[in-house]
């Protein structure tokens, strides 16, 4: 496998919910038989569409969901009913945050932190993710960035082994997504498994050694990002990406062998084994009808490409 | 190794952080203090409760400390919960070395904590308004008050855990209005109508005040109020650990 030490192990976990009133007392199967591995030192993302089963993948590896078939092993554990020592080594960001809202948010920082025998300096942390700015306002005064950044520091407070974020990236501005990132890649260097949720590509593509794409409850494509992207594609496989007035048509004659799509007004993406030639046959294809782009780019293919083709459907 | 803190350091710490939560809250002070206050005050003024004691202070003071653990336990706690597992702060925080049963144990000690505060303010105001406890059943009050407070405090995390943080919320507040009106808490089940006596007085409510009352009027034990007290203790606990959902 691709790791050199396992922080999480599941294999066939499956979860079923309910009994829904709605359908008529049936249970419901959120996850069926998710296979997963996160190594120490590396950033482990788990990347699917709303209601793929990220979420649920992870409450049953923090052991706050009991799985109903399958097994799951954290740092050699079963994380359901763990012992406060296992408890110790692993942080958890949940994703709507699990702050309370009256409290202020250096006294539930202190509050958490005294959980820990040895936990990282509280003043230290708080400067690093610039919550002593907003520290003496009560949290449900703060912005959904700012909450963001005190569940990770929350998460990060114990010095923990594991870490598990999800949706890491939800409400955060620019710049708080950058402090939060270089976290992420320096805690991964000091050798912390980091197993985090997105549904934002490039989430993934940016932090991710390696990624799981889920879909309907399954881990349906998992490798590493270079993996993923290089695939079954051809080496001159590119994204052609150019912005001008809404609505044009391109001729079916022209670039036949490429897919052509407008994925926002204005903005169109030819996709495929692109050569000079067609290029330079779009090129004269402007020109002819009077075009100049105002943007005109060109990558390799992206994770948004695989997803497209694993998923079939769109996630934004 | 990263290494949890030890368990008591766990529980004291989330134990005094909750009951500095509880004291915070506006209207958890109206509920724990003012409230026992007035209705101390309405008893000793008016002939609610003459007959049933010496004086009108003396049946009073102990009705109104059941009240407080009815206050505290079960509304006040319930409600804290209720919003806690609205938010999440439940699931956050099991998911730390205080994990799910350091959290109860947790909610526990804030419990006792505030509870100690209310009968040194509460009983103080009593003993000032010329309450003279029996000593000698110091030891039966202490041992019912306790199980009163477990009884309640299960049932309080039986509500909270079970329904949506709003209902809650009515619910405990609700029952706090009818027991300590018509649940044998302040006004002894023995002053009900006949009809509905020996339902009341299976209530913990009803347990709880009438074994205060035993023990600080006549000194003695009142075995059968500590029994329905456990019982509700053990099935409302029971019930908890069964049904209690944390998010």
């Amino acid at each position: 496998m691709h790791h050199t030490a396992a922080a999480l192990v599941i294999e066939g976990l499956t979860k079923d919910f309910g009994p829904v009133p709605s359908l008529d007392g049936r249970m419901v199967r959120v996850l069926d038989g998710v296979h997963l591995e996160a190594a120490m030192g590396s950033v482990t993302a788990i990347l699917g569409a709303n209601g793929a089963g990220k979420t649920t993948t992870l409450e049953c590896a923090q052991g706050l969901q009991r799985p109903t078939a399958g097994t799951v092993r954290l740092l050699g554990e079963n994380p359901h009913r763990a012992s406060p020592r296992l408890r110790a080594r692993v942080g958890v960001m949940l994703q709507d945050g699990g702050l309370p809202p009256s409290v202020k948010p250096m006294a539930l920082l202190r509050h958490v932190a005294s959980m820990y025998a040895d936990p990282r300096p509280v003043d230290e942390l708080a400067e690093r993710l610039g919550i002593d700015d907003f520290g003496g306002t009560s949290i449900r005064r703060l912005s959904g960035g700012q909450k963001q950044r005190l569940a990770l520091a929350c998460a990060l407070i114990g010095r923990p082994e594991v870490l598990f974020l999800d949706e890491p990236s939800a409400g955060l501005d620019p710049q708080s997504r950058t402090i939060v990132f270089e976290l992420i890649k320096e805690l991964r260097a000091a050798g912390l498994a980091i197993i985090l949720t997105t549904h934002l590509l490039d989430d993934a593509q940016k932090l991710a050694d390696y990624v799981y794409i889920m879909e309907g409850g399954r881990t349906v494509a998992q490798g590493t990002v270079a993996d993923l992207t290089a695939g079954a594609a051809p080496e001159n496989f590119r994204e052609l990406r150019f912005q001008s007035v809404p609505g044009l048509e391109i001729p079916p004659g022209l670039l036949p062998h490429l897919h052509r799509a407008e994925p926002e007004p204005g903005h169109y993406l030819v996709s495929g084994a692109l050569t000079a030639a067609d290029f330079a046959a779009l090129a004269q294809w402007w020109d002819s009808e009077g075009i100049l782009p105002v943007a005109v780019s060109m990558a390799p293919r992206s994770l948004e490409d695989v997803f497209l083709d694993i998923a079939g459907r769109s996630i934004r | 190794m990263t290494q949890a803190a030890p368990l008591a350091r766990r529980v004291l710490r989330h134990g005094g952080y909750e009951a500095a939560a509880m004291l915070r809250n506006g209207e958890q002070l109206v509920l724990a203090v003012a409230l026992p206050l007035l209705a101390l005050a309405g008893l000793v003024a008016t002939p609610l409760l003459d007959g049933f004691g010496p004086s009108r202070i003396d049946t009073a003071a102990p009705g109104v400390l059941a009240l407080c653990v009815m206050s505290t336990a079960f509304t006040g706690q319930g409600i804290a919960t209720g919003f806690d597992r609205r938010y999440g702060v439940l699931r956050f925080l099991s998911t730390t070395p205080l994990g799910r049963s350091g959290l109860v144990f947790g909610k526990a000690a804030a419990v006792a904590v505030v509870l100690a505060l209310q009968v040194v303010l509460i009983g103080g105001a009593a003993v000032l308004m010329g309450w003279r406890p029996e000593l000698a059943g110091l030891p039966w009050a202490v041992l019912t008050f306790a199980l009163g407070a477990a009884a309640f405090t299960a049932l309080g995390l039986l509500v909270a855990g079970t329904l949506r943080p709003e209902a809650t919320l009515a619910v405990t507040n609700l029952l706090w209005i009818v027991l300590a009106a018509a649940g044998g808490i302040i006004l002894p089940a023995a002053g009900l109508p006949a009809a509905v006596e020996p339902f009341v007085r299976i209530l913990p409510s009803s347990a709880l005040g009438d074994g205060l009352r035993a023990a600080f009027l006549e000194g003695s034990f009142h075995p059968l109020s500590c029994l329905i007290l456990l019982g509700w203790a053990a099935v409302a606990s029971a019930a908890a650990v069964r049904w209690f959902r944390w998010s």
